[in-house]
């Protein structure tokens, strides 16, 4: 089992998602420079949260267009797991892989805080161990977390089943009001349609050990982990 | 010459700093304004003499890194050289 981590200049989760896939897969992850032409054989790729680039002209927009991102997007047509958290996130709606686009949140501020999520996939690649409608608490860390797409994009991917994660209270109420940053449909994770992208805001693996106090995440790396043996 | 590329968030799309200045400037008693939008202009130096060439190197530019067409418009214009 390969797993490669793109490391851009800025990203700042790069080792705590790497760390976070050594404990459920006994392996370390291959770390990927940016720079990279090509991308070593990797049954799943990872966009690390961060602010690649600085975040300059718009988040994840120069990542999009570095070198490995091309094999990224070419590897991720040709049917391999991808997952971007975060930063990752907006490099996966920048570089087309994803629909849609992350906007600055409502508030205007930087949100920082355990958030939490109504689990609305539970047969993906990704979250086939958690159960429909599960509540589950998962750190945000972000500026541009507020998913926007038109209405015509936002209904195919809810006609899909394509919604991972929505923000919700702690009853799994999803409202205005449990939605943190403004999303669209209180939006937190997408899939896209072959099932093999996933990009979401929460920070997984900020969730996946209960010496930091939280082990929600665990589910995701335990799914992620199954699917790929 | 120069090319100026004026991009600004689309009709409908959210614009939460747009509302945060429209919002200062109300209670700065400007009652009368409304719809503040805000966008960004790039500025970029290109190697042509031939506008129309020029407009199609940045309009590939724009759709490829300058602007993002989901949620933004853009605008080319060209500045004559001093």
């Amino acid at each position: 089992m390969n797993i490669s981590v793109i490391v851009f200049p800025g990203s700042n989760c790069d080792r705590d998602i790497a760390l976070s896939l050594k404990k459920f897969s006994n392996k370390d992850p291959l770390m990927v420079w940016h720079q990279d032409h090509s991308l070593p054989e990797s049954d799943l790729i990872v966009l690390p949260g961060g602010f690649s680039y600085g975040d300059y002209l718009r988040c994840g927009s120069m990542a999009a267009n570095s070198p490995i991102m091309k094999e990224v997007v070419k590897s991720a047509n040709n049917g391999s797991t991808v997952i971007g958290i975060c930063n990752g996130f907006q490099i996966l709606t920048e570089s087309g892989l994803l629909p849609g686009t992350l906007i600055q949140n409502q508030g205007l501020s930087f949100i920082c805080k355990n958030t939490p999520l109504k689990v609305e996939n539970d047969s993906s690649f990704f979250t086939h161990n958690y159960k429909k409608d599960d509540v589950i608490n998962i750190p945000i860390a972000h500026n541009e977390g507020n998913y926007y797409a038109s209405d015509d994009v936002v209904k195919d991917i809810e006609d899909n089943e394509l919604v991972a994660f929505r923000y919700c209270d702690q009853d799994g109420e999803i409202n205005n009001k449990t939605n943190p940053n403004g999303s669209i449909k209180n939006i937190a994770g997408i899939l896209n349609k072959n099932g093999n992208v996933l990009g979401m805001m929460p920070h997984p693996e900020r969730a996946a050990d209960s010496i930091i106090g939280l082990n929600d995440g665990e589910k995701f790396f335990t799914s992620i982990i199954e699917s790929l043996q | 010459m120069k090319a100026l590329v004026k991009i600004m968030p689309k009709n409908g799309v959210l614009d939460p700093q747009g509302k945060a200045i429209e919002n200062s400037l109300n209670q700065l008693g400007f009652s009368q304004v409304g719809n503040v939008r805000q966008g960004k202009i790039i500025e970029i130096e290109i190697n042509s003499n031939n506008e129309q060439e020029a407009k199609k190197i940045i309009e590939e530019a724009s759709n490829k890194l300058l602007a993002n067409l989901v949620i933004e418009d853009y605008e080319i214009s060209f500045l004559k050289e001093d």
